[in-house]
């Protein structure tokens, strides 16, 4: 099976997402993500996916909203490591390199954190309670992802149990390569407006990769204009594209406070 | 009644007093080992961490008195290697404290980790590109080593010290020191070190992240350069607390003396060499991450400039301009002053180092995250100091930790 040098990744038209919160809820519902007794403290919860809320700052009637949603960005790293895949003492995060995928192996975490004090976009939870499972969801948590025990990190993984899952099916059906729409994310196929885009960036003939541009796929800064990653002067090398007309959104990607934009902001 | 144990010629407080005090710390001691059950048994939800401040009190307090406890390393290369023979009569106490820092700050990572019993993950799937397998290996050997050097100590104890094996055990053992000096200086610069590095090379935090000098980044270099000035004080300030408590003098002037000229000095370069590197990462590194120094210290409720100010120059230029000068560390109030302020500058470097990083926003449209410590975090960071505090009791009472005690209080 020659499943060597894909790199899946995402891109996320700002302009389309309404905000609605479907991909949150299609990601916890897919990946077994757990509740806790009193959810009102988020800064605890977990959320693979979460949708911030952006502002222009301006005052009524010149406020405008964006909102923006953040999965793992899958970083690549400047050196083929992702911020928090180099400085987990254990593995228990690693690298995929035929995927691009950055995985995350909860029995072997034992929950130092460090890679949430690595990782720049607070892509990373850490189990701080015992799961709870309301009343009955016990019995129809998905059986092809682990529950996570309290203690251990997890995050997204750009669903990857649907990727083994499509490959298998592949491979039964004595096929090598996946269709575009075989595998996709569980925020992508939720995603009521559309906004998401799922595939491999380097496989030419993606949407992904058409919209985002094969250069870019490959690390480098995105031509097409409206097209941005988050923090890409840190060097972490997201495999999460974002697209966006509006100017005041694509300024708030990246710290320019050093060339003056972005100041004081906080 | 325990005058049986007591080192001979010495006189120490009636043991009815001696077991008061014990008790007092002790219930401290309660709190923080009941608190640290809590962390164990309901899990890291005790504590006020959160996704945003994975690191906090526990992990500042871990990175400090490791630093503080570098006294030991330092004394004993200095002692040992390089020849300053009148540091014998503080190196069995720098042993003791060194030793005390150390099993406290593995005791901290075993109640950070909320799962005492996955921590073995850390050797079996060693990641060896990562700084914390680093600081693992080398603060367990460290603690191997310290231990060793902990033990003579131990059987020169006036009754263990009659049974003969007990007694050409810790001579032989003394004999060899030079060598657990030397190894012990050598993981000490290599954790230190990692410990440093643990925060350098986050590249994803502007506010931690430094260019590496070869393949370290240079918080690994400014770790270890700084436990080994400022451990000297916090030896320093330990013995001069329980001098005062004792109400004895416990270790001579020279001694004291030429720790706190040497520590002197190597604050003063720590400093310097501290400050190219702050004044680097200012104008090119945080820059290159798209921030200003500005950023990292306004627009919240505590990070200002004057932390950086108290760093630098009041616990870093001021304790090391005392005691480089004959007359400041003569001072007995101002050698004791710099000792303190040595420590709190080499804390508060820490604490930057942990806290700090955490709580800067590095997303644009993220915000400042200030947390407070729940009453667990604070009374399990209390824990290793009423550990210490019992072990120094101890060790201070039973055990021939200073040799010129008897010809100090004739
Ligand atoms: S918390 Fe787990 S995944 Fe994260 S660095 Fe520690 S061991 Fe690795
Ligand atoms: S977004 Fe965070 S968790 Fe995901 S790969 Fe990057 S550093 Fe790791």
């Amino acid at each position: 099976m020659s499943n060597h040098g894909k790199k899946y990744g995402m891109l996320i038209d700002l302009d389309k997402c309404t905000g609605c919160g479907s991909c949150m809820v299609a990601c916890m519902a897919e990946n077994n993500v757990p509740f806790k007794k009193d959810e009102s403290n988020k800064l605890v919860s977990i959320t693979w996916m979460r949708v911030y809320r952006l502002t222009n700052g301006k005052p009524f009637p010149d406020t405008e909203i964006c909102y923006l949603p953040r999965p793992c960005m899958q970083c690549e790293g400047e050196h083929g490591h992702s911020p928090c895949v180099s400085v987990c003492p254990a593995v228990a995060t690693d690298y995929d390199f035929s995927t691009g995928i950055v995985s995350q192996i909860p029995t072997r975490c034992f929950g130092c954190r460090y890679c949430m004090a690595a990782c720049p976009y607070h892509a990373r939870y850490f189990n701080w309670y015992d799961p709870i499972w309301p009343k009955g969801m016990k019995e129809s948590l998905s059986p092809h992802v682990s529950p996570r025990m309290r203690g251990v990190v997890e995050k997204c993984t750009f669903c990857f149990h649907r990727y083994q899952q499509a490959m298998e099916k592949a491979y039964y059906e004595s096929r090598e390569e996946l269709e575009e729409n075989e595998y996709q994310t569980a925020c992508t196929q939720a995603c009521p407006a559309g906004a998401i885009i799922f595939g491999d960036l380097n496989n030419p003939d993606h949407t992904v990769t058409r919209v985002v541009g094969p250069d870019d796929a490959h690390g480098g800064r995105p031509k097409n204009p409206a097209v941005f990653r988050l923090l890409e002067r840190l060097g972490t090398n997201p495999k999460v594209y974002y697209t966006s007309t509006r100017e005041w959104v694509r300024r708030q990607a990246d710290n320019d406070a050093a060339r003056g934009e972005n100041a004081g902001r906080h | 009644m325990d005058s049986a144990l007591i080192p001979e010629g010495v006189k120490r407080c009636p043991l009815p007093l001696f077991i008061l005090g014990v008790l007092a710390v002790g219930a401290v001691l309660l709190w923080g080992v009941y608190a640290m059950l809590l962390c164990w048994i309901k899990g890291l939800n005790q504590t006020n961490m959160n996704d945003y401040y994975g690191f906090a009190l526990w992990i500042w307090a871990d990175l400090a008195v490791i630093a503080l406890g570098g006294g030991a390393f330092f004394t004993g290369l200095l002692r040992y290697l390089v020849g300053k023979d009148e540091l014998k009569n503080i190196i069995n106490f720098a042993v003791v404290i060194g030793f005390i820092c150390y099993s406290s700050a593995l005791l901290i990572l075993a109640i950070d980790i909320g799962q005492p019993l996955r921590g073995w993950f850390i050797f079996w799937h060693a990641n060896v590109h990562s700084m914390l397998t680093e600081v693992a290996f080398c603060l367990s050997c460290y603690f191997a080593v310290l231990t060793i050097e902990f033990v003579p100590l131990v059987l020169e104890q006036r009754q263990l010290n009659k049974v003969t094996f007990f007694h050409h055990l810790g001579h032989n053992m003394h004999e060899i020191m030079a060598v657990f000096a030397a190894t012990g200086a050598f993981l000490s610069f290599f954790h230190q070190g990692s410990l440093g590095g643990v925060a350098g090379v986050l590249y994803g935090r502007p506010f931690a992240f430094r260019e590496s000098l070869l393949v370290w980044p240079s918080t690994f270099f400014l770790f270890t350069w700084s436990a080994a000035a400022c451990g000297p004080c916090f030896t320093i300030l330990v013995t001069k607390i329980t001098e005062a408590i004792t109400r004895k003098k416990l270790v001579g002037d020279p001694a004291i003396h030429t720790l706190a000229k040497i520590s002197g000095w190597m604050i003063l370069t720590y400093i310097m060499a501290k400050t190219i590197d702050t004044v680097y990462w200012a104008l090119v590194t945080a820059p290159e991450g798209g921030f200003t120094l500005g950023q990292f210290y306004s627009h919240n409720a505590f990070y200002g400039y004057w932390i950086l100010i108290a760093e630098v120059i009041v616990g870093g230029l001021i304790p090391a301009l005392i005691l480089i000068s004959e007359k400041g560390r003569n001072n007995p109030r101002m050698l004791v002053l710099a000792a303190v302020l040595a420590c709190v500058g080499i804390s508060i470097n820490r604490w930057v180092m942990v806290l700090q990083v955490m709580a800067v926003p590095v997303m644009p449209f993220d915000t400042w995250q200030l947390y407070i410590p729940s009453w667990q975090e604070v009374a399990t960071t209390i824990l290793p100091v009423a550990y210490g505090v019992l072990l120094i009791a101890f060790a201070h009472r039973y055990l021939p930790v200073f040799p010129q005690e008897k010809e100090l209080n004739p």
